[in-house]
């Protein structure tokens, strides 16, 4: 199967990109791994006129540490990431979530900033990095700017960039000591989309009570869906198993799926429930110090 | 024959601007003109009659078409050839040298990790790309190594077991 014929430009500059989108408009597209978009072209569900290769720029697959934060370049691969032994100990959640997207193959080529960009309603990143309060910084003609990944998520397959603009770099606050995530995906089979996914980010004060956290769903709604007052509801409160299953109740009315060939939506609602308790055991253990590894829970 | 699709001129020339790439594949130079919309498995089997590397589902999914580029696999039907300019591509024809069988065809073939052949090349560059990455697997991550690559004949047992030797003969020519 052929993408409809388009015109290919490999800018080698960033500069150079943001002029080019400028001029092709709406009619261009952003190729990054191209783990999304190639498919979506080769069914012919997107034609773009133009395609902006940005794989040829350097730098922007970086991943580095810089004040309190771990910035990730927007071509960082899943693959690096998954790998990293500093992301691992650091933030392991995002260790969950790169290592079940797709298969190796895919993890080899997509990105995160591609990923982000896609704003795909069952994706892997846009619950994770809600749940971590990440950052983006896309640059267009008019200069930088940054969006919270809440602003950037619009809706399925929609984000608040403009057609002249690229996501350059993704921010992750480091965690506070006592802290700890995870990443929960149910699939059909191996390398499917999420029929749900939770993420949850916690940190605790003396290892019981809910300092801060962070709770982002996956695949059950037409972005992912940022639990706010789940979140509101556990934040500041000694954790105990009641209080847990309310929360994941809560959890449950914010979700809003609907139903597909990967289930009913009571069924995912119901499914939330489950994953987000069990990515909460994940996390506290995490955050009191246990080495968790989220396939076997 | 009527056009099915309207193609989308340059338009200035009103043709469909061909690139040049120019790509290592298996250790040689190969210079081509391409269409941008090309994939890197059309480039492979169509321009260069590398047709080792299958086409299984085209979509992504079954892992056919797995080659390394810059020694990682990938799925070589969900890239294009345009991108794979001035890279280095290894596919299935590569792996034998004078000959000589690479010691994962050796144990694919020594452990009936095939029968009828369709997905062999694709599962034998994902195991290249595991073992140069993993040289002592368990079971669990040969199985996650080859999750991207779909075999409808052998249940994967074979695979398993022909992958984890190939992974003691590697280790014993090196």
């Amino acid at each position: 199967m052929y993408p409809r014929p388009f015109e290919y430009f490999s800018p080698q500059t960033l500069d150079e990109a943001v002029a080019l989108l400028s001029q092709l408009g709406e009619a261009a597209k952003v190729l990054a791994g191209g783990q999304s978009l190639i498919p979506l072209m080769k069914l012919r569900m997107s034609s773009p006129r133009y395609l902006v290769d940005i794989n040829r720029i350097g730098g922007l697959s970086r991943v580095a540490q810089r004040n309190g934060a771990m910035i990730f370049g927007t071509l960082a691969r899943h693959v690096e990431i998954e790998d990293s032994i500093a992301i691992k100990s650091k933030l392991p959640i995002m260790h969950d979530t790169a290592s079940v997207i797709g298969d190796t193959q895919v993890r080899n080529l997509g990105t995160i900033g591609g990923a982000l960009a896609h704003a795909d309603p069952a994706g892997d990143w846009p619950p994770t990095l809600l749940a971590l309060n990440a950052k983006v910084k896309c640059c267009g003609p008019k200069g930088e700017r940054t969006l919270s990944t809440d602003e950037l998520l619009v809706d399925a397959y929609s984000t608040n960039l403009s057609a002249s603009e690229v996501l350059t770099e993704i921010s992750v606050p480091l965690p506070w000591a006592g802290s700890g995530g995870a990443y929960l995906k149910f699939e059909r089979k191996a390398g499917d989309f999420a029929v749900a996914s939770v993420a949850v980010q916690i940190a605790l004060d003396n290892g019981e009570t809910c300092r801060d956290i962070g709770v982002g769903l996956g695949a059950v709604g037409l972005t992912a869906i940022r639990a706010r007052k789940a979140e509101s509801l556990l934040r500041g409160k000694k954790l105990s198993k009641a209080l847990i299953q309310d929360a994941a109740k809560q959890i449950s009315a914010e979700a809003d799926p609907f139903s597909d060939i990967r289930g009913t939506a009571d069924y995912k609602r119901h499914l939330v429930t489950v994953l987000f308790e069990r990515a909460m055991n994940v996390a506290m253990r995490r955050a009191h110090g246990e080495e968790v590894e989220t396939v076997h829970v | 024959m009527e056009r099915r699709w309207k193609p989308f001129m340059s338009e200035e020339k009103q043709v469909i601007l061909k690139k040049k790439v120019v790509i290592k594949i298996n250790g040689k130079d190969c210079e081509r003109e391409v269409e941008p919309r090309m994939l890197l498995v059309d480039f492979l089997r169509d321009e260069l009659g590398l047709t080792g590397t299958h086409i299984g589902c085209d979509t992504s999914n079954c892992g056919a078409c797995t080659v390394l580029l810059d020694g990682r696999s990938i799925k070589s039907c969900t890239f294009l050839a345009v991108a794979a300019d001035g890279r280095q591509v290894k596919t299935v024809e590569g792996l034998a040298e004078d000959g000589k069988l690479h010691p994962i065809q050796e144990a694919f073939w020594e452990h009936h990790g095939l029968q009828c052949g369709y997905c062999t090349s694709g599962m034998l560059m994902s195991a290249l790309h595991l073992l140069s990455h993993n040289p002592s697997p368990t079971d669990y991550q040969v199985r996650r190594g080859i999750a991207g690559n779909l075999c409808r004949c052998t249940g994967y047992q074979f695979i398993v077991d022909s992958v984890k030797d190939a992974a003691k003969r590697m280790k014993a020519t090196r």
